[in-house]
């Protein structure tokens, strides 16, 4: 049993996961008791605060916010390059309106939250989410997806001069699984996010859906892929 | 294997989807800075960056973001 899970659980702070949330492993960390001690007290503060009422939740959501925008400015100042168009002020407003947007993703999911991380780091992941979305739409933004013929011309394009004869005949192999055996919807997607690399998030706008059940998608066709290959004894 | 290959065919494998890998980003991001195993603690983690780019570019933001305090 780890220190952590040797330490009693405040009363108010959500109650820390004793089980393996996926699979059979458990949990394997080791923190000095001191450490998570203070790191537990520190979240309970943060709860308590934002689940207060008045001046006290007021100055607690300024705080947040505050943390918000660092952490989407963070995002955005790694994402630069691809925010050239913007002038700095642009960029401000936009990690506000990132930080505005996490803001009430957190404020809405503070029951989620079981100490297993320090509750900064928790509220980092919800900044960086909406920042690095935000700047992949606008990256995208008035640019068409590409159709499939365009699709197959940079399939054929990514082999290389140097390609051995196996490396070609696998490539033959997966195009003709994803014409045989994947459905529409499957060939789409997995052509979309694999070859032309389209965002995950800019291709669930546009197909009006969500980026899980795009990941599921994509799931599925490449284990159909795979299983197509190990018939075929390329796997 | 190719980049291309990689994408089309993924990790292989049944790691987390990308709700399960945000809901569980921050855990193991921080278990990543204290140096336990990242991987063992949280099973599916790492199949999932592989095969997620999106995911993978948060989780690196996260790491480094975390690791400045």
């Amino acid at each position: 049993m780890s220190a952590t899970q040797t330490e009693p659980v405040p009363a108010t702070l959500p109650r820390l996961s004793r089980e393996p949330v996926v699979g059979t492993a458990t949990v394997s960390a080791v923190h000095a008791p001191s450490d998570v001690r203070a790191r537990d007290e520190e979240s309970r503060a943060w709860l308590d605060d934002l689940r207060s009422d008045g001046a006290v939740r007021e100055d607690a959501v300024a705080r947040l916010h505050a943390l918000l925008v660092r952490g989407a400015r963070f995002e955005l100042n790694r994402r630069r390059a691809q925010l050239a168009a913007l002038r700095l002020d642009d960029l401000d407003d936009l990690a506000t309106q990132c930080a505005d947007d996490a803001c009430v993703a957190v404020l809405g999911k503070l029951d989620d939250f079981r100490g297993e991380s320090r509750f900064t780091t928790w509220v980092y992941k919800f900044a960086i989410l909406h920042a690095a979305s935000h700047v992949r739409k606008l990256a995208w933004r008035g640019r068409e997806l590409p159709q499939e013929p365009e699709t197959w011309e940079r399939f054929e394009g990514s082999r290389g001069p140097d390609d051995d004869a196996e490396q070609s005949e696998l490539l033959d192999a997966i195009r003709g699984a994803i014409d045989q055996d994947l459905t529409p919807h499957q060939r789409r997607v997995l052509l979309a996010l694999a070859v032309d690399g389209v965002p995950i998030d800019v291709l669930a706008d546009r197909l009006s859906t969500n980026r899980n059940a795009l990941y599921k998608t994509l799931h599925d066709a490449r284990r159909k892929l795979r299983a197509s290959l190990a018939k075929k004894g390329l796997e | 294997m190719s980049d291309l290959v990689h994408r089309l065919l993924g990790p292989g494998g049944d790691g987390l989807d990308c709700d399960g890998c945000f809901a569980l980003l921050d855990r193991y991001v921080e278990l990543e800075l204290t140096g336990d195993d990242a991987d063992r603690a949280v099973p599916g983690m790492r199949e999932h960056l592989d095969g997620c780019p999106a995911c993978a570019e948060e989780h690196d933001s996260l790491l480094e973001l975390a690791a400045d305090g």
